[in-house]
């Protein structure tokens, strides 16, 4: 059923440092690794040795360069972006067959592929570009938080947790319930200053974002600049070489 | 957004076979043969159009599951108010053909449900917050106008085309004007995007080849190109017809007035869709001009 959920037990969601994140697409490879082989159709390549490839993903790390307001040191921000699973979530009340929905009891949000028509219509409700339609099997894909890995008992613990967030090789990823204040992630989202991306849309995402912290600034006029290279004497053969040349 | 061929083609058919639908249940419909070709031509147009908006789809077969979440999706809304208005002007176009009765109580229901399906097909895109520019009621105004005044024409009503082919010229040039600073008066920018603070730019795209969301979201058209078209489009779908139309009242003044309303409308409709800015665009990098 479309209608959303009044309220979720939890919301299971990430928490993303954009002061840690090194953007080195480990979270999207992994993401696209585990998912094409497990929930739902997997996530096909078009043309993929060819000139012009696409495929579908369901996490996509931009990068951005921002220059602070007056001046300064410009700085450049991984982003890295996927399904934010929003309490508000415009994706799923917009779906005419009741293939999307929110779930009550943890807040995911999934997409039922058997009753999925590929309309698209939630990817155009979405603000974040979180949704991607296969272009193989005509359904939409997006992130499923790796529900088939968060509660899978064949797993080892320590594997209890989203393909992106236990391959991060940085830490900057962060797993967990938003809707419990006491939880490690809503701490940290506390002390870090955690936003919300685009909330004039109002669609209150439960992923969170932390800021990058501001660079350095320098102290008085531009470092010394390094001593000229003075060329060395050569020696050996080109000791030589120069010797016989200067003869000439 | 890009304007896809399907989407247009329904939306600008559809609309203007309910437009007509609506004029011939409140009493322009004849009866007999003649009421036969009005029907047919109201019908093609309307079913024609939503048989062509199911080419866009991943997964037709499964279309009819459409029908169930009518409580919060304009898209299953639209499913039910179209194939019912269908169904009541079809016993209202059985009884002006066969029997030779224009029943005008079920005609004025069926012209209601007409103007209604109308407006959910305009719901489908004034709902989305994420593309301001349609976001707006005058999203479904200018649906509606469109309609109607394709009806009007068809119909062959002067007195009521003229007052149309007014409103939907005026109805366009405010829709144009205003929905070409909504974008940025909602307040989306990179750093709303992003959450970062100072002057934000694309360093590297997530990816160097394209993806769905670029396809989908990315189409820009040129803003020289755009303004031409707005001319030719207003033109086309209003202002041409009116002139037409002050010529005289000859049934093939109107056929002529309707041909030039639908290719302006058809360049509108294109227009609707190649100008709509999607929030998306900001994550690679389209700062609202």
């Amino acid at each position: 059923m479309t209608a959303l959920p009044e309220r979720t037990e939890r919301k299971l969601g990430l928490v993303i440092d954009l002061d840690t994140c090194v953007g080195c697409h480990a979270c999207v490879i992994s993401c696209k690794g585990w998912n094409t082989e497990n929930y739902g159709a997997p996530l096909s390549d078009m043309d993929a040795y060819g000139a012009d490839p696409v495929g579908t993903f369901l996490n996509r790390v931009h990068s951005y360069e921002i220059e602070p307001e007056g001046g300064g040191c410009a700085q450049i921000v991984h982003f890295p972006k996927s399904c934010l699973h929003c309490e508000d979530a415009p994706c799923v009340t917009v779906c005419p067959t009741g293939a999307s929905y929110k779930r009550a009891e943890d807040g995911i949000v999934l997409v039922n592929e058997d009753a999925c028509i590929g309309c698209g219509l939630c990817a155009w409700a979405c603000p974040y570009g979180a949704r991607e339609m296969d272009q193989a099997a005509g359904v939409m894909k997006k992130c499923t938080l790796c529900v088939d890995r968060i509660y899978n008992e064949n797993l080892e613990e320590v594997d209890r947790v989203p393909a992106c967030v236990r391959t991060c090789p940085a830490g900057a990823r962060h797993f967990g319930d938003l809707g419990d204040p006491d939880s490690a992630v809503s701490q940290l989202v506390a002390e870090r200053g955690g936003f919300d991306l685009m909330p004039e849309q109002g669609t209150r995402p439960v992923n969170k974002y932390l800021p990058p912290r501001p660079r350095d600034r320098l102290d008085g006029g531009p470092a010394p600049s390094a001593p000229a290279r003075q060329p060395h004497d050569a020696s050996g053969f080109f000791a030589w070489l120069d010797r016989a040349l200067e003869k000439i | 957004m890009h304007p896809a061929p399907s989407v247009i083609i329904f939306t600008v058919l559809s609309g203007a076979g309910f437009g007509y639908l609506a004029f011939l249940g409140l009493g322009f419909a004849t009866t007999g043969w003649p009421a036969f070709w009005q029907f047919a031509l109201a019908f093609a147009m309307a079913a024609g159009g939503l048989i062509s908006s199911i080419f866009h789809l991943g997964n037709p077969q499964r279309g009819l599951l459409a029908f169930t979440q009518w409580r919060t999706s304009w898209l299953s809304r639209e499913g039910w108010a179209a194939v019912t208005t269908l169904l009541v002007m079809a016993l209202f176009a059985i009884a002006a053909i066969f029997f030779g009765r224009v029943l005008l109580p079920l005609g004025i229901i069926g012209a209601a449900m007409s103007v209604a399906t109308v407006f959910v097909t305009s719901m489908i895109y004034a709902q989305m917050k994420t593309v301001p520019r349609w976001n707006s009621p005058l999203t479904p105004a200018y649906f509606i106008a469109c309609a109607l005044t394709a009806g009007a024409l068809l119909s062959g009503s002067w007195a009521l085309s003229i007052p149309l082919l007014v409103a939907l010229g005026l109805l366009q040039a405010v829709g144009w004007l205003t929905g070409d600073g909504r974008f940025a008066k909602r307040g989306h920018d990179m750093n709303s995007a992003t959450g970062l603070s100072g002057r934000v730019r694309l360093f590297e795209s997530p990816h160097s080849g394209s993806n769905y969301l670029l396809r989908e979201f990315g189409f820009q058209v040129a803003r020289r190109h755009a303004a031409k078209l707005r001319l030719i489009g207003i033109g086309l779908i209003a202002v041409l017809p009116a002139i037409v139309l002050l010529f005289g009242r000859h049934p093939a003044l109107f056929g002529l007035a309707f041909a030039l309303h639908l290719a302006g409308a058809f360049v509108s409709r294109w227009l609707f869709f190649a100008e709509a800015r999607h929030v998306v665009q900001l994550y690679y990098g389209r700062q609202a001009a």
